[in-house]
């Protein structure tokens, strides 16, 4: 999988873009779940989540969104690696 | 953990050993007083052995962990596993007040206290895609490093500096003050002696190694206080529930609350103007200030340097990133379970304390009542006849407790849990213990930054770069100890405006750093002039509105277009302007919380705590702006930003050890 380092200025380029691409993808999740989601907790509490009997738009709020941004950090993590080694710029191991 | 680098492998590779066996011990530890305790050792004792016990273990790590090397004391050899350092972030991000008043602040504010639990927990995934890696490439010591780097020498680094010391200082005074109230609560000591009681267990802490001893501490930390924190809320929910998930459960108990407020409204025993709905939003802080709150919270994580620079310690990039996951799931299982304290807590109190007839008060209560923290129609609740007399002197008082005869200090949820939940004191004591470590390792953590601020980049970078190690590592250590007897002897005046100004580090880190942390790593065209331009900007008018909205309101009307705050539910101003200017005390500067004006007026109907809103933007644009202005920086800095960038090959800053 590890490529040999090619440092090549459009490898970096390329890199970087891939990069920034990734960064602005996750930068969207968190705003949507940090922000978009919980302005719409009026109607979510509305809904109850079976079972647990919580309000929706609470537990978006005290969990969901929580989850949520512990899960997209290990997958931010795994992601920009991949990008790393397909570039050759990632660290040995 | 001997200062040799064979001993410093051993240790590292027997990590998983050595501290499952420290958690084992610990637990035969709490068992081990839990027996004391049923052959009739008092509870005073009790206390004294789980926080002295407690602080032994963390002495001897820090003593173990001591160092003579300056890249172990500053970033303790950057050898930490991602999984350890991302248990000594969340100890070092959970602070007293994450502990002990977080629960109590959901209680008070049901969904709107929700703000916090966002705020803090949202910041670390802009730690992770913005900041935190590059910084680990880059190869730093402090955050204030990479603004002289980057931005041109000296000059940035001292508003580096400014800003790291303007955001960490408060905060820390509040954590040893957390400390001296918890170690005096439950040891009964003097609180000014408790304060220099818990300085003596920072310092054990951090003094000799560094970096390298507070990592190690605060593992053994975060592992107390989440056993502490989990453990009585685990089993309350098995006692109601009889299912040991409390963040499940507590669902239902969400669903009971919002039945029982109804009840309490037809049968009068709740007034619609005392009751605020658990779980309707935007009752406490309009929308703006909700969010204003939450995004305020989410940056200032992923601007405060005692947090950032816990990602210099990672043996790689990669592990950086993976790092920050951790830490993010190790605090989550504390804030994902504070709302359940504080829903099985209301419950507690709307079906058994309100309602009840004024004689049939349940007695857990009255232990709280002593200490002033639980009154009862106006009165310390201290014992039946007091709160009986006390409700005599209200008119028309119907003999039972109502919702508006009830208040609560916020940090009772969470210690009284374990009373509620009818369990032994052992794990009041545990609770204790868990609390302590928390303002310890927090405590430690911003103690560590301040300090290695003022020794590398002040005393090492600026006045003396060419002092001999030895020397280096003897002045940070005095450095260390001065900051730490400074903010205890602070702590230990009891100094209101400190304490309620901890939030505003968040706005001070996030106008101050992020803007040029952000721009440094990502737009290569950001120049010196630009950066610096942009700090003082974005930090200014950030200072500028906290300070004026707290302690020069007149002014703020009178020269500065400022309108009263508005209330989140009727939105009409909070306090009559007009009126208050012609007042004589209304140009008065530096005024107390009780002067009309203070805290109260602002731009936009923005509270201050949020003030970094107003910053941060500015700070961009200025950088922007004033970039745009000169020249592009040189093709070498643009080179060494590129090697920021990639995650292989040497750090970009080689510090001679």
């Amino acid at each position: 999988m590890s490529v040999e380092p090619v440092s090549t200025p459009e490898n970096d380029r390329d890199h970087w873009r891939k990069t920034t691409r990734l960064m602005f993808g996750h930068l969207a999740v968190w705003f949507f779940f940090g922000y978009v989601i919980h302005m719409f907790v009026i109607p979510l509490n509305k809904i109850t989540i079976p079972v647990l009997n919580f309000p929706l738009g609470f537990y978006m709020a005290a969990q969901g969104s929580l989850i949520v941004f512990v899960a997209m950090l290990f997958i931010f993590a795994w992601q920009q690696d991949k990008i790393d080694r397909d570039h050759g710029v990632a660290e040995d191991e | 953990m001997a200062t040799q680098a064979s001993g410093t492998s051993d240790f590292l590779k027997n990590l998983g050993k050595i501290y499952a066996f420290y958690t084992g011990g610990f637990l035969v530890f709490v068992i081990a007083l839990a027996i004391l305790e049923q052959v009739g050792v008092p509870n005073r004792i009790l206390g004294y052995l789980f926080v002295f016990f407690t602080i032994a273990v963390y002495a001897v790590i820090g003593i173990m962990s001591r160092t003579a090397q300056v890249s172990e004391y500053y970033v303790a050899g950057r050898s930490v596993p991602a999984f350890y350092n991302g248990m000594a972030t969340g100890a070092d991000w959970m602070s007293a007040a994450s502990f002990v008043g977080m629960a109590g602040t959901l209680f008070l504010l049901g969904y709107d206290g929700l703000a916090w639990v966002l705020g803090w927990t949202g910041g670390f995934v802009l730690v992770s895609i913005l900041i935190g890696p590059y910084l680990r490439k880059f190869g730093a010591y402090t955050v204030p490093d990479f603004m002289s780097f980057r931005y041109g020498g000296n000059f940035a680094r001292m508003l580096g500096v400014i800003v790291l010391v303007c955001c960490s200082f408060t905060y820390v005074t509040a954590q040893i003050y957390g400390t001296g109230l918890i170690a005096s609560r439950f040891l009964g000591m003097p609180f000014e002696i408790a304060v220099f009681a818990g300085l003596a267990g920072i310092l054990v802490c951090s003094l000799l190694g560094g970096m390298r001893a507070v990592t190690w501490t605060q593992v053994a930390q975060y592992i107390v206080l989440i056993v502490a924190y989990l453990t009585p809320i685990v089993i309350l929910s098995y006692q109601k529930f009889g299912i040991p998930i409390p963040q499940l459960t507590y669902g239902n108990a969400i669903m009971d609350i919002t039945a029982r407020e109804q009840q309490m409204l037809q049968t009068g025993l709740a007034s619609a103007a005392a009751l605020k709905p658990h779980i309707q939003p935007f009752i406490n802080y309009s929308p703006l200030n909700f969010f204003a709150i939450v995004f305020c919270m989410m940056i200032g994580t992923a601007s405060l340097p005692h947090i950032l620079m816990r990602y210099f310690t990672t043996p790689s990039v990669r592990q950086a990133r993976v790092s920050v996951g951790w830490s993010l799931l190790f605090i989550f299982l504390l804030y994902f379970s504070a709302p359940a304290y504080a829903a099985f807590s209301k419950l507690e109190v709307y079906t058994e304390i309100i309602g009840r007839d004024l004689t049939a008060i349940r007695p857990w209560l009255f232990n709280w009542g002593e200490l002033g923290l639980i009154k009862i129609c106006g009165k310390d609740a201290i014992n039946i006849d007091a709160v009986v007399a006390a409700c005599k002197t209200v008119a028309g008082h119907p003999g039972v407790v109502r919702l508006q005869d009830f208040s609560i200090n916020t940090d009772v949820i969470v210690l009284s849990t374990p009373e509620i939940a009818g369990l032994p004191y052992v794990i009041s004591g545990l609770v204790a213990a868990g609390g302590l470590a928390a303002a310890l390792s927090t405590a430690d953590g911003l103690l560590l930054a301040i300090a290695n601020a003022l020794s590398h980049d002040v005393y090492y970078k600026m006045l003396d770069p060419n002092a001999p190690t030895a020397r280096r590592l003897i002045v940070a250590r005095i450095l260390l100890l001065v900051v730490a007897v400074f903010a205890a002897y602070l702590a230990s005046t009891k100094p209101a405006d400190i304490l309620a100004m901890v939030g505003w580090a968040f706005s001070l880190a996030m106008a101050g750093n992020f803007p040029a942390l952000i721009m440094g790593v990502w737009w290569k065209r950001t120049t010196s002039a630009g950066a610096i331009a942009g700090i003082i900007a974005g930090f200014g008018l950030c200072l500028f509105y906290l300070l004026t909205t707290r302690y020069f309101p007149g002014y703020g009307v009178q020269y500065f277009g400022m309108t009263s705050l508005l209330n989140p539910v009727t939105g009409a101003p909070v306090v009559d302007v007009a009126k208050a200017m012609t007042l004589p005390n209304a140009m008065e500067a530096w005024p107390t919380l009780a002067h009309p004006l203070a805290n109260k007026v602002g731009w936009f109907n923005l509270n201050n705590i949020a003030a970094g809103l107003l910053g941060m933007p500015i700070g961009f644009l200025t950088i922007v702006l004033v970039s745009l202005m000169g020249k592009a920086p040189s093709p070498e800095m643009q080179a060494l930003i590129d090697e920021i960038r990639k995650p292989r090959g040497r750090t970009v800053l080689q510090e001679k050890t």
